[in-house]
């Protein structure tokens, strides 16, 4: 038990830092290097920590692998969905210049593109757990019969 | 012509409507709702495209501007005949297997799994979609991965019924994986080289080019396609994987995925390329000995494969071949025999393996065995499989006919490596070929006793045997009517070449 204790001090330190650095990833990836694919991984990254330092169990009281598949759809709806949203403003799909018409400065584009990148993110985080927890969570052996 | 509201998406919308039904998939109720909606989809789907083909037959080429950023910076939609036919080509498949899947999918499917099936039949469906769809290089690449990995996924779907679906899967993802990674090479070699992703205008960039950059380029592409289309040498991953992976899925994949993957090929080929680009010939020699090889290797392995699965398997590889010959000709009739041959086969093979699908639902294998003396215990079935069995051969009336008689004209016409008349005459060998295991088949279906003990079994379901009899009712009826199959095939090829001589038109 408390040979965990500085890796589990460790990891509830970085916790919070590496979520706030996959939201910075996320938000900055429209003026500079980033966006919801990188960030999407990191923001997974705290939780895949969490799942090593404290255990399978722990994390899925965190976040329940039930909640994922409605993330990974929300994630693919809000970028099939700000498409959509253009395409019914009277755009060509992901044509964002209609979400903010008047702007001068293409206020749409940067919406369209919070948006989009968001749902990215979403369902990159929410698929990278999935992934984890189920590779974590097999069951180890595969019986002879199953040959 | 008809107008709608929003014709003008029209180009995008056969990609967009599968890629927003699916995250709905995920989150439904097990059972029957994911497939009615998978239904659904695919039918409005099949709708789209079939409009698609019609305002492209009539009003020409269309394109469509992704978020609205003109062509070469932004990712267009460039849709003429060639597209279109495909296109509708995939969502007629579609909406054909998905109805056909419930009862398969529910005895070969664990039922907690059955909203990520068909999920992953959606996204496959985008997928193929999308790179029959895009006028962008890139564009294709991302689409043919989206595609492919729900592929895999659903390969591996298969592992409930027998645990090899898995090693099949895992080896489909690898090679899948090199494929892909080389089309990506290549890509960014002709990038480097011009500084362009999209088609129309890659090939105004490499016109006149002739290094080894963009030759390194082209050879990238075109072995990373041909991976992933089972060109022979190259095809080691496909019968497995269409062997173990669920009747339904295997339906499918035979009849769009490798398809779409020849259309590509035609595509790089012919619109990137052209033929005034000196390197093609080496590859147009290449699809000849490559495509004669595939005719008759395959075809030889199929008469000795007691899992019919994998015999169907070997002949679609075997039928690839007839394909990349077509195109190995390089002009306007090879390419119609071509498109006509994808069209034509992907009836053929959607036929046979749905009906291989009845078999394994009712009797639970898909061994020779298994089908001793069917003709008395599942005649619907049975005579659906002769039929499209013989369409394989290509006996009149049926599609294969069309397909084995538009190559040979096609044949005769050309100047190649190889004297036109051998080629003919290694055509019909290669059908005798396919006639000898089919014939296995047949034989086993008709002329043998069912087993001693054999249980009493029932036909498959309604729902089942419907799907596949209009399959096997439009074998017949594209052979009397070859407006929509040759007719469209003809325009596209002519459209697809003529863009070498600069006369306008599509592309």
């Amino acid at each position: 038990m408390m040979g965990h204790l500085i890796l589990r001090v460790t990891i509830k330190i970085l916790f919070a830092p590496i979520i706030l650095f996959a939201l910075y990833v996320q938000f900055h990836g429209d003026y500079g290097p980033g966006g919801g694919f990188q960030a999407g991984v990191i923001f997974a990254v705290a939780f895949i920590l969490h799942v090593l330092g404290f255990g399978l169990e722990e994390t899925k009281k965190v976040l329940p692998p039930k909640v994922l598949p409605w993330l990974m759809a929300m994630g693919v709806l809000f970028y099939a969905g700000t498409g959509l949203l253009t395409l019914f403003l009277g755009g060509n799909y992901l044509d964002y210049d209609v979400i903010q018409p008047t702007s001068h400065h293409h206020a749409g584009q940067h919406i369209g593109i919070l948006l989009v990148e968001f749902g990215v993110g979403l369902a990159v985080a929410s698929t990278m757990l999935t992934i984890f927890y189920h590779f974590a969570g097999r069951v180890p052996e595969i019986s002879d019969e199953d040959w | 012509m008809i107008h709608f509201p929003g014709l003008e998406h029209l180009p995008a919308l056969p990609v967009i409507i599968p890629l927003i039904a699916a995250p709905f998939t995920i989150v439904m109720r097990p059972g029957r709702t994911p497939w009615l909606w998978a239904t659904l989809v695919s039918w409005v789907t099949f709708a789209c495209t079939l409009l698609l083909l019609e305002v492209v037959w009539h009003g020409g080429p269309t394109e469509y501007k992704m978020g609205g950023w003109a062509a070469p910076l932004g990712i267009t939609y460039y849709i003429d005949l060639a597209n279109a036919l495909v296109m509708m080509l995939v969502a007629a498949m579609a909406a054909v297997v998905f109805p056909y899947a419930y009862f398969s999918v529910k005895s070969e499917i664990a039922r907690a799994q059955s909203p990520a099936f068909y999920t992953a039949m959606i996204i496959c469906l985008t997928g193929l979609l999308g790179v029959a769809a895009t006028g962008d290089a890139f564009n294709v690449f991302v689409f043919l991965e989206i595609s492919s990995l729900s592929t895999y996924a659903l390969v591996a779907m298969g592992a409930r019924r027998d645990r090899r679906a898995l090693t099949a899967a895992f080896n489909y993802l690898v090679m899948g994986t090199i494929g892909a990674t080389f089309y990506v090479i290549g890509l960014g070699l002709l990038y480097q080289a011009t500084g362009t992703l999209n088609m129309l205008d890659l090939h105004e960039r490499l016109a006149g080019q002739d290094n080894k950059v963009v030759e390194a380029g082209f050879a990238f592409i075109v072995t990373g396609i041909g991976l992933k289309l089972a060109m022979v040498p190259l095809h080691l991953w496909l019968p497995n994987a269409y062997g173990f992976a669920p009747s339904a899925v295997t339906a499918f994949l035979a009849a769009t995925a490798t398809k779409v993957q020849i259309y590509l090929m035609v595509r790089f080929i012919y619109t990137v390329f052209g033929f005034e680009f000196p390197f093609l010939e080496v590859a147009l020699n290449a699809f000849l000995i490559l495509g004669i090889v595939g005719m008759f290797y395959a075809s030889f392995v199929a008469v000795f494969r007691d899992n019919v699965k994998q015999m169907l398997a070997y002949s679609s590889v075997a039928q690839i071949g007839y394909m990349l010959l077509g195109i190995s000709f390089g002009t306007v009739d090879g390419l119609t025999a071509s498109f006509v041959h994808i069209f034509n086969h992907a009836l053929i093979k959607a036929a046979l393996f749905m009906g291989v699908g009845c078999v394994v639902l009712r009797i639970g294998s898909s061994q020779l065995t298994a089908f001793r003396g069917l003709a008395r215990r599942m005649p619907w079935t049975t005579w659906a499989l002769v039929l499209s069995g013989l369409s394989l051969i290509g006996v009149p009336p049926t599609v294969g006919f069309i397909s084995k008689f538009k190559l040979m004209e096609a044949a005769f016409q050309t100047t190649t490596l190889i004297p036109p008349l051998l080629v003919v005459l290694l055509i019909g060998a290669s059908s005798l070929l396919a006639a000898v295991y089919v014939g296995r088949l047949i034989y086993t279906m008709v002329l043998e006793q069912p087993p001693e003990n054999a249980p009493a079994i029932k036909e498959a379901p309604h729902a089942m045997r419907v799907a596949l009899w209009i399959m096997v009712i439009a074998n017949i009826y594209f052979f009397f009517f070859t407006d929509l199959t040759v007719g469209v095939a003809t325009q596209a090829a002519e459209a697809l070449m003529c863009s070498q001589a600069g006369c306008g038109g599509a592309y």
